[in-house]
């Protein structure tokens, strides 16, 4: 065990016996091979939220080799949880979601690094806690947060591999800086309580496994550099029909963050941008 | 003129639950105008006090955002596919 964390530490260029039997399926691939095995080995991604979406995204990419995954969450593991967030498990309940996810993922495999931060992502600590990750994962289960990770890992250059669910619907894509962002496709949140969450309107369990499989897809794409990943696609899952359809997304000229006149440059306060008085409501119809 | 109508499950509540029907016209904006004859309050839920898209909702015709052709001036055609499309937050 020591010498597998030693060997992963130093970041040195050969894989232990295990390593290359663990990965075989990999590296057997000519997209992949020891040189790809070895960037995956390299790399670092966090993910917020260790919840529905971080939960499988986290493991693929532990399983995977991913040499360092980070994760962001606040949370303790709920009864409730359960029903789809596969880190944590009936043992797990009332204890911190990191533990539970680190636990989880070291016994998945003990050659990667898992670094934990328990604490809600804000503006004072974004900075901080992303600035050492090459790709920024994100699972938040609010707009407040979605917005954050947009602008901070956008000012720090980092690519986002982007993914919601709620009730039986799906979405994810990738936002490259330069190649637009969040803003550019949804430049407000909607009111407070317009769109329901997860936790007021439900969401089918396996449905986060499905998007959480394609960010943890796009995130070893990106890694390896191959393939054609979903910058300026939106992937829309409709598990009912089981359709997959992608809509196309660009970038925004008059986007705040990433357009020609930029006026963010800075991280706000996310609250009292995403607590605007709602001008409408959706559940006036139901 | 037949434009087929998809709605996100999260705003099916504003066309009695359905995902998928048929409705007309011949810009976003006429169609827009005929699902508020089809389920009356609709177009107050889609658009702001502006009589723009909310900006936490995109429209797109097949997979374009309309925001990028011509807004709700965007014209469509018979056999188009119009999607509602509102942000989600949902990742827990």
């Amino acid at each position: 065990m020591s010498e597998v964390n030693t060997s992963a530490q130093e970041n040195n260029t050969s894989f232990t016996p295990d390593e290359v039997m663990r990965y075989s399926r990999h590296m057997i691939m000519e997209q992949v091979g020891p040189t790809g095995q070895r960037k995956l080995k390299d790399a670092s991604v966090l993910i917020v939220g260790a919840g529905g979406l971080g939960s499988p995204v986290a493991t693929y990419l532990a399983l995977g080799g991913v040499g360092k995954i980070g994760i962001v969450d606040f949370d303790v593991v709920d009864l409730s949880n359960l029903q789809r967030q596969i880190l944590h498990q009936t043992k797990d309940v009332g204890k911190p979601k990191i533990m539970s996810a680190k636990e989880s993922l070291l016994s998945y495999n003990p050659h990667i690094d898992v670094v934990t931060f328990e604490e809600p992502l804000v503006s004072d600590n974004a900075f901080d806690i992303i600035k050492d990750f090459d790709i920024i994962v994100n699972g938040a289960d609010n707009f407040a947060t979605r917005y954050l990770v947009c602008d901070a890992s956008y000012l720090l250059e980092k690519t986002v591999i982007d993914g919601s669910v709620l009730l039986f619907d799906g979405q994810a894509t990738v936002y490259k800086p330069g190649s637009g962002c969040y803003r550019c496709l949804y430049p407000s949140p909607p009111p407070p309580g317009l769109v329901p969450s997860c936790a007021e309107a439900g969401v089918l369990g396996a449905m986060t496994g499905l998007v959480g499989s394609v960010q943890a897809t796009e995130t070893f794409k990106e890694i390896l550099e191959i393939g054609e990943n979903l910058v300026g696609r939106l992937v829309l899952i409709d598990s009912l029909s089981m359709e997959f359809r992608i809509m196309k997304i660009k970038q925004d000229p008059n986007c705040p963050l990433c357009g020609e006149k930029p006026t963010i440059k800075e991280l706000i306060d996310y609250d009292q941008f995403c607590g605007t008085p709602p001008v409408t409501n959706f559940d006036a119809q139901s | 003129m037949s434009i087929k109508v998809r709605m996100a499950a999260v705003i099916q509540k504003l066309t009695n639950n359905q995902k998928e029907f048929d409705s007309e016209g011949s810009s976003v904006n006429e169609l827009i105008s005929n699902l508020e004859k089809q389920f009356p309050g609709f177009k107050a839920q889609i658009l702001a006090e502006d009589n723009q898209v909310h900006q936490f909702l995109n429209i797109y015709v097949n997979d374009e955002d309309i925001r990028f052709i011509a807004n709700l001036d965007t014209e469509i055609k018979d056999g188009d596919t119009v999607s509602f499309l509102p942000a989600l937050a949902g990742g827990n």
